[in-house]
C-alpha cells in the first residue's frame, strides 16, 4: 500500500543557476529519511521538487513509477503531502478549520464534509493532542502547538507519503522534541513514509532510520545514521571537524564539533 | 439516509445517496440574509429622492404599474437605472474586494489599491480630457484601463509564478504611476473637461441611464459564479501557496481566473459607477467581521458592497441641498468605519 517515490536523473535549475543535476534516489518506503546539508546545499529544493513545489528541468519524481508531474495535481495530493517552511495561517482561523483545510484533495462539488472527512480530522486531532484545543485560533497557541496543529492538518490529508520541510525550525528545545516524537508516532502507527529536512545532526540521527547527506546539490552519502554520520563525512559536507560518539540516551551518533577555540583533547 | 448535524457553529448535512455532504455556518447565513434585506429596503427607499419626492408605495406601484403614468416613467427610466447602477456596482466592488484580499492574503489589497481602479480612471480621464477615446465610451474605456491594468500587474508581478505579496507591491507602483498620469492630463485638460473628468473621478450615481446597467448586470451574471465556483480554492489559497498547492490546489490557474474575474467586476462597475472609493476595500473587511471568520465570505462581501453603495447614495443626495456625488460619502464613511472594526478586534484581542 505504502508507495515508492523515486527520483532519476534531476535537474533542477532558478533560472540559469543550476541546484541540482543528475540526482538519483529511493526513498526507503514506510521509513523515516532524513536529508541533512549546509545552508544553500538543495535540500529543501530536493523536498520542494518531491512535493511538485518546483518543476524539474529534466528527469523527474516517481511516485510508484508514475512522474507526479504528469498526474493530475488532486491525485498527488490524495498520496503525498506537504508542510512547508514556516506555514503561516490567516489570523483567526480556528484549529479545526485549518485541519479541515486538509481534507480538500479528498472534496469535490457535491462532498464538501463526509463522514471520512469528518472521522480523518478528528483522529488527526486526536494523534496531535490538539482535541481541546480545537476551537481555539492557531495564531493564539503557542510555537510548538501552532506547528501540531499544521502537522495535524497534513495528518488529516491522509496521505502515505508525508514531507516536511524543517518541521523544527524556530521551535525550542521541548517542542522540538514533541514534535519529532509526533512524526516517529505516526511513521509507527500507519507505516506512512517520513521525509524531513532537518538541521540538527544528533536530531537526526536519533529519529530516521536513514540519513541523506547532501552538499553542492549532490548526494555525499546515504544510509542509516551509524553509516553516514561519520567525522570523515561531516568534514567533507560540513566543513566542520569533529568527533562521533553514540549518543549516551539513543546510541546512534553524536556530533561534537571541533572549533578554534575548543581543540579536540590530546590523550 | 439524510443527516443533519450542528456542531460548534458549524451545520452538517448529509445524503447516503446520491453522496451528497456539505457545511455551513448559520451565522454567515443568517448576516447574508440581514444584508440583502437591508439592500433591498435601501434600494427602495433610494427611489423615493429626487426632484418629485414620492413615498415607498408611490415608487413600487411605479415599478410595476405602467410606465405611461407620471411616477411610472420617471420610477423606470430615471430612478430605476440609478439605484440599479448602485446596487449592481456595490456587489461588484464588494466581491471583488473579497476576491483580491483573499488571492494576496492581505486585506490591504482591494482593487483600488493595487491600481485597477487607478487604470481605469486614467483611461476615462484621458478619453474626456482629450478625446483619445477614439469615438469609444467611458464604459468601454474604463473596462479597458481596468483590464490592461490587471493584465499589466499580474504581468509585472510574475516571476516563475506570481506570489499575493508581489502583486500587492507591483499594484502600489502601478497605482502611483496610473494616479500621477491622471493629474498630468488633469492638469494639461481645458477647466471644463477637467471638471467632467473629476465629476467621474469621485464615483458618480447621477444621470445613470439603461446603458449603464445592462453591461454592468452582464458582467456579473457572468462573472459572479465564476468567482463562487473558484471559491472553493481560495480556502486553500488562503494558507500560501506552497500549502494550497500540496493540497492539490492548480495555484496559479486558480489566481489568474480570480484576478481577471476580480479585475472585470471592478472594471465594469467603475466604467458604469465610476471609481467609488473604499467599498472594494472596506466592504470585505466588515461582512468579514458580521460573519465572525477569518476571511473575507464572498456573496457576504458583495452585499455589504451594495448596502455601503446605496446607504452612501442616500446619504450624499440628503445631506446637503445639492447632491453630492457618492463617492465623497463612501470615502468619508468607509475610512472611519474600518478604523472603528480595527480598533474593536485590536481590544478583543481577536487582532484585525
Amino acid at each position: 500500500m505504502t508507495p515508492s517515490l523515486r527520483v532519476q536523473d534531476l535537474r533542477v535549475a532558478y533560472d540559469d543557476r543550476v541546484v541540482i543535476d543528475g540526482l538519483n534516489l529511493d526513498i526507503p518506503p514506510g521509513r523515516i529519511t532524513a536529508i541533512v546539508g549546509p545552508n544553500a546545499c538543495g535540500k529543501s529544493t530536493l523536498l520542494r521538487t518531491l512535493a511538485r513545489l518546483l518543476t524539474p528541468e529534466s528527469g523527474g519524481v516517481y511516485l510508484d513509477g508514475r512522474s507526479i508531474h504528469d498526474l493530475p495535481t488532486r491525485q498527488v495530493a490524495q498520496r503525498l503531502g506537504i508542510l512547508p517552511q514556516s506555514p503561516v495561517a490567516p489570523e483567526g482561523m480556528t484549529v479545526a478549520d485549518l485541519v479541515g483545510r486538509g481534507r480538500a484533495p479528498h472534496q469535490s462539488w457535491w462532498r464538501q464534509w463526509s463522514t471520512s472527512d469528518e472521522g480523518a480530522v478528528r483522529a488527526a486531532l486526536e494523534a496531535t493532542e490538539l482535541t481541546d484545543l480545537a476551537d481555539r485560533p492557531v495564531d493564539e497557541l503557542s510555537g510548538g502547538q501552532r506547528q501540531r496543529a499544521w502537522i495535524a492538518m497534513a495528518v488529516a490529508q491522509g496521505t502515505p507519503v508525508l514531507l516536511l520541510d524543517e518541521p523544527t525550525t524556530y521551535l525550542d528545545l521541548a517542542h522540538q522534541i514533541d514534535v519529532l516524537d509526533l512524526v516517529v508516532d505516526l511513521n509507527r502507527a500507519e507505516g506512512r513514509t517520513v521525509v524531513m529536512v532537518l538541521h540538527d545532526l544528533p536530531q537526526a540521527c536519533r529519529y530516521a532510520d536513514h540519513v541523506i547527506a547532501m552538499k553542492a546539490g549532490r548526494i555525499v552519502a546515504s544510509g542509516s545514521p551509524a553509516e553516514v554520520i561519520t567525522e570523515s563525512l561531516v568534514d567533507e559536507v560540513f566543513d566542520v571537524r569533529c568527533q562521533v560518539t553514540p549518543d549516551p540516551v539513543s546510541g546512534t551518533p553524536m556530533v561534537i564539533p571541533i572549533s578554534r577555540h575548543h581543540p579536540a583533547p590530546v590523550n | 439516509m439524510s443527516l443533519l448535524q450542528v456542531r460548534r457553529d458549524r451545520v452538517t448535512f448529509r445524503l447516503g445517496k446520491p453522496p451528497v455532504s456539505g457545511r455551513f455556518r448559520p451565522r454567515l447565513v443568517l448576516v447574508s440574509v440581514v444584508l440583502a434585506v437591508v439592500a433591498l429596503v435601501l434600494f427602495c427607499v433610494g427611489m423615493t429622492i429626487g426632484d418629485v419626492p414620492m413615498s415607498v408605495s408611490d415608487v413600487l406601484s411605479g415599478l410595476f404599474g405602467g410606465s405611461d403614468s407620471g411616477n411610472g416613467y420617471i420610477v423606470q427610466e430615471l430612478r430605476l437605472p440609478r439605484a440599479l447602477t448602485g446596487l449592481l456596482a456595490g456587489l461588484a466592488f464588494g466581491a471583488s474586494g473579497a476576491v483580491f484580499q483573499t488571492i494576496t492574503r492581505n486585506p490591504l489589497a482591494s482593487p483600488d489599491m493595487i491600481g485597477i481602479n487607478a487604470g481605469a480612471a486614467t483611461a476615462v480621464v484621458a478619453g474626456i480630457a482629450f478625446g483619445f477615446g477614439g469615438g469609444l465610451g467611458t464604459t468601454t474605456l474604463g473596462l479597458l484601463g481596468g483590464l490592461l491594468t490587471a493584465l499589466l500587474v499580474y504581468a509585472l508581478a510574475w516571476r516563475r509564478g506570481t506570489t499575493g505579496y508581489r502583486i500587492l507591491l507591483v499594484g502600489i507602483g502601478i497605482f502611483a504611476m496610473c494616479t500621477s498620469l491622471t493629474d498630468y492630463l488633469l492638469s494639461k485638460a481645458q477647466i471644463t473637461e477637467a471638471q467632467a473628468s473629476i465629476g467621474w473621478l469621485v464615483g458618480n450615481l447621477a444621470n445613470r441611464g439603461w446603458e449603464h446597467v445592462v453591461p454592468l448586470l452582464a458582467a456579473l451574471v457572468v462573472l459572479f459564479p465564476l468567482v463562487l465556483a473558484l471559491s472553493r480554492w481560495m480556502s486553500t489559497l488562503l494558507l500560501g501557496d506552497d500549502v494550497a498547492a500540496g493540497l492539490g490546489t492548480p495555484v496559479q490557474p486558480v489566481r489568474l481566473g480570480l484576478l481577471l474575474a476580480g479585475a472585470g467586476l471592478v472594471a465594469f462597475a467603475t466604467a458604469s459607477a465610476g471609481p467609488i472609493s473604499f467599498v472594494a476595500l472596506t466592504a470585505p473587511q466588515i461582512a468579514q467581521r458580521l460573519a465572525r471568520l477569518s476571511s473575507p465570505p464572498i456573496t457576504a462581501s458583495a452585499l455589504t458592497g451594495a448596502v455601503v453603495v446605496l446607504g452612501s447614495d442616500i446619504i450624499a443626495r440628503t445631506l446637503t441641498a445639492s447632491p453630492l456625488p457618492v463617492g465623497v460619502v463612501t470615502g468619508a464613511l468607509g475610512a472611519p468605519l474600518l478604523l472603528w472594526l480595527l480598533a474593536r478586534a485590536n481590544r478583543s484581542g481577536s487582532g484585525g
